[in-house]
């Protein structure tokens, strides 16, 4: 059975709301119900297959395609399956997720893996603001699973990030993890401004100096045993962190002291 | 049944129902991580007056352990889920974490969870840290050498305590160094600890005793000195009986390491003063696991 796809067949001025489109959504629908789905499109709903143009049947695995950047919400508590994008993607990509596994390709807008709770989300572009963060008035952000971004991320990547793990290939932005409540992001490019910016707890793990804010304190230079159960458990990955060298010594930073100060800034140490 | 003149009795070792885990140190080398673990496995030859049996099961390749540093495995076997509860948390606390350069891990994916590191990381003082990596939760505990890792639980599983084989011979000289020798091939056997100290027991124990505040005393019808003065189980030729007690986590382990024992023993033969090979067998008082001799040897 081929994967449920649906083809944009042109171009909206306005924003669509794309997350009735989930696989335990779709599951036992007929195609004709598929394709009489309402979005939100702007101020008016309109039907999927006006939208797009349907193919195949298999809901577990659904591939998008022309994809851009005002196409939001898409895997929205997304809790089985697999959703497939090519091209750009707006915001609040895979928010909520609890399972099953998105792969874009192409970039984020802001918000993606907002509160996200589990399962795998693959960007393999750049990822916009606040990836893993949480909505606007809510406490905390990504709460599980993994976040892998082949590209750069915005700022505050991590913001109010609760659990899992976010991996950066490329560039974080400015304040990477702020306000971190706990949960790792690890970053093999470079870091913007002030990474850790008022986080209580959690592990920023960076290939590069960073640029510290004077609320890091220096805890020195340590081996610590789990970085290598940690970077072993990388190699699941489709990624540049499948292949980076085990190690296990690393400058440790303690911080934010100008909130709990429990959290941590590790940077490897080149031999 | 008679082996190389060795002559293997019909009966059994009886053994009894208990629960296990395996726990697995590493250290920063091969001697810390055994260090750490001949520790943890420090009196607890018998449950009967330690709390539980322990015993170095092997030691690790850096290859086979979680954090790729040489590491020890250790078995616990104990009577309750309650007791092993206890003592994994205190001898892993008093031995493991106090232990330069040690980290603790679970050696038992399945079983029921039981805590390793879950409360140990309240030694931190509000400074531990947790991972969650690959759905296991790992405590990070600050200590004065750097930090101390510890996986948040292991797997306690159903287990087999008690298996046994006696060793006769003409002296204790010859049961001594043929012990030794069995030892050492028993110990190759995966998922089974040996743990009386060097994996014998002089005094192996009958049920019950004259004195009403003991529940085991000295398995007289086995002491050679008593030979002409109590119901005894030995023939004029013996002068020395020792003993291997064997904890495993099945029937078949349990086997496997018997067989091991009494082939050793077969291999030295009556010639170099091996006489008998007998077994613990307190009619069906002790437990509902039977081992009989002849039979692990067909």
């Amino acid at each position: 059975m081929s994967a449920l796809t649906f083809t944009l067949k042109q171009r909206t001025d306005q924003r669509v709301d794309m997350s009735p489109l989930i696989c335990q959504k779709l599951a036992g629908m007929e195609p004709t119900e598929v394709a009489a789905i309402e979005l939100q499109n702007g101020k008016r709903k309109v039907r999927v297959d006006e939208l797009f143009k349907i193919s195949g049947l298999d809901c577990q695995n659904i591939q998008i395609k022309n994809s851009f950047g005002k196409l939001d919400f898409i895997g929205k508590d997304l809790s089985e399956g697999s959703i497939h994008v090519d091209g750009d993607v707006g915001a609040y990509l895979g928010m909520g997720m609890t399972s099953g596994s998105i792969e874009v390709f192409g970039n984020t807008d802001i918000y993606a893996a907002c509160e996200m709770k589990g399962g795998l989300l693959t960007i393999d572009g750049n990822a916009g603001d606040f990836l893993g963060g949480a909505m606007i008035g809510n406490k905390q952000g990504m709460k599980g699973g993994a976040v892998l971004v082949k590209g750069n991320t915005g700022d505050r990547a991590g913001d109010n990030m609760r659990r899992g793990v976010m991996l950066i290939e490329g560039d974080a932005g400015d304040y990477c993890g702020s306000r971190m409540v706990a949960g790792t992001i690890a970053v093999l490019g470079k870091t913007g401004r002030f990474p850790g910016h008022m986080m209580g707890r959690g592990t920023l793990l960076l290939w590069s100096q960073p640029q510290l804010s004077a609320s890091f304190n220096d805890c020195g230079a340590h081996t610590l045993a789990f970085l290598p159960i940690l970077l072993k458990s990388f190699k699941k990955f489709n990624s540049k962190f499948a292949e980076v060298e085990i190690f296990n010594r690393v400058q440790r930073f303690g911080g934010d002291m100008a909130e709990k100060g429990l959290g941590e800034i590790l940077v490897k140490i080149y031999k | 049944m008679i082996i190389n003149g060795v002559s293997i009795d019909n009966t059994f070792a009886e053994a009894f129902p208990m629960k296990a885990t395996r726990v697995i140190i590493t250290a920063h080398t091969a001697q810390w991580a055994f260090n750490s673990a001949k520790s943890m496995s420090g009196f607890a030859t018998s449950v009967i007056g330690c709390g539980c049996e322990a015993d170095i099961e092997r030691t690790l390749e850096p290859s086979e352990t979680p954090d790729g540093r040489p590491g020890v495995a250790v078995m616990l076997f104990t009577m309750s889920g309650k007791g092993l509860r206890k003592q994994v948390e205190t001898r892993a606390g008093q031995c493991v974490l106090t232990s330069p350069t040690s980290a603790l891990f679970s050696g038992i994916d399945g079983g029921t969870r039981i805590p390793l590191g879950k409360n140990l990381r309240y030694f931190g003082d509000g400074f531990q840290i947790s991972k969650v990596i690959n759905d296991k939760r790992y405590w990070r505990i600050p200590v004065m050498d750097g930090e101390f890792l510890a996986e948040e639980t292991t797997g306690q599983v159903e287990a087999i305590g008690g298996g046994n084989l006696l060793v006769l011979a003409k002296s204790e000289i010859d049961a001594l160094s043929a012990c030794e020798k069995a030892v050492e091939a028993m110990r190759k056997i995966p998922n089974v600890i040996l743990p009386f100290p060097g994996g014998v027991v002089r005094s192996g124990s009958k049920v019950g005793s004259k004195y009403k505040a003991l529940g085991a005393s000295t398995n007289d019808a086995f002491c050679p000195t008593l030979k002409g003065v109590t119901k005894s189980e030995l023939s004029q030729e013996i002068e020395s009986v020792m003993e291997i007690v064997i904890d495993g986590l099945t029937e078949e382990d349990i086997k496997k390491a018997m067989r091991v024992g009494i082939e050793t023993f077969c291999s030295i033969g009556a010639y170099n003063g091996i006489k008998r090979i007998s077994a613990g067998n307190y009619g069906g008082k002790l437990g509902p696991y039977h081992f009989h001799l002849q039979e692990i040897m067909a």
